[in-house]
């Protein structure tokens, strides 16, 4: 059997479609409704706000319930949990960078991707500038790790 | 059908926790969208390849949830743009736009996904803080272009 059809590879990619759909059906793939919640001082759309409580409603009480009394995943990996507690400036200042052309574009990784099926050309540029902007803040971060250790 | 959007948000919003969920309970993953991406492209790992399948998964779902009715949106609308319904389209704020959110996102750590779902289920007081930064930084660029500088075309 070919390494593809691996059990975590389907339930990876039923993970990805409920996601993509999950963002088409709340309309977050609409950069407009993103922008209508960001405009506090226009007018304000709070649909945003749901989509993140709907979330966090469900996720939040399977992950505590069903996911903290487990050692292994169900498909046997190890939980890939982050360790990192310190809040550091990378976090804070990679946060608002973020922030900045989220506000740009109304549009953040999830939805790029779903909207890819679009064609659009905004979207396609938006993309590769995105795989751009990581790659710099990859150097970037260990470019200043390798400077922390000279010291 | 009639679509109510607060409903649809809600709904939306459960199935991405739902997807969340499942991707932690199998496969042992958070969810989050920007560290997939980077990982996908960048990680030689041989278990690599449940990130392009989950990608894929996320690419083509509108393609799916349009025969229900759900579909992606007739185009992209940017800051810039009135929200009168003036759709433009401006290549240099998504390219731009995409530099910050790829830079921001790999320097912070996550995305609204993995910071903003995952994360603030999970209690993380750096997802938290991240997400209050993110969300502010977001509201003041637009209060600033939108408003105080008033660039809407």
């Amino acid at each position: 059997m070919s390494r593809a059809f691996t059990a975590n590879n389907i339930t990876a990619l039923i993970s990805g479609l409920l996601f993509g759909a999950g963002l088409t059906v709340s309309t977050m793939v609409d950069p407009a409704r993103v922008l209508g919640f960001l405009d506090v001082l226009g007018d304000w759309d709070p649909a945003l706000a749901f989509v993140m409580l709907g979330g966090i409603a469900v996720y939040m009480p399977l992950y505590w319930v069903l996911v903290r009394n487990k050692n292994k995943a169900l498909l046997g990996d190890y939980f890939h949990l982050p360790t990192k507690r310190k809040i550091d400036k990378p976090l804070l200042f990679g946060a608002s960078i973020f922030g900045i052309g989220w506000g740009l574009t109304g549009i953040c990784p999830g939805p790029g991707i779903t909207n890819l099926s679009s064609g659009n050309l905004g979207i396609i540029a938006f993309l590769l500038s995105m795989l751009i902007g990581m790659l710099l803040a990859s150097k970037y971060k260990s470019k200043t790790v390798e400077n922390a250790n000279d010291t | 059908m009639t679509k109510d959007v607060y409903v649809q948000a809600l709904i939306g919003g459960a199935l991405i926790g739902f997807s969340a969920f499942a991707l932690m309970l199998f496969n042992g993953r958070v969810a989050g969208i920007s560290g997939i991406t980077f990982s996908a492209f960048s990680s030689s790992a041989v278990n690599n390849r449940w990130r392009w399948y989950f990608l894929a998964g996320l690419a083509i779902a509108p393609l799916l949830t349009s025969a229900f009715g759900y579909s992606l949106p007739e185009s992209l609308t940017t800051v810039l743009d009135t929200k009168s319904g003036a759709f433009g389209q401006n290549e240099l704020i998504m390219v731009l736009g995409g530099l910050l959110v790829g830079f921001g996102t790999q320097l912070g750590s996550g995305c609204t996904s993995g910071h903003g779902i995952c994360g603030i289920s999970r209690f993380s007081t750096r997802s938290i803080i991240a997400t209050a930064f993110f969300m502010l930084s977001a509201i003041l660029t637009v209060a600033v272009t939108r408003h105080i500088l008033d660039l809407s075309i």
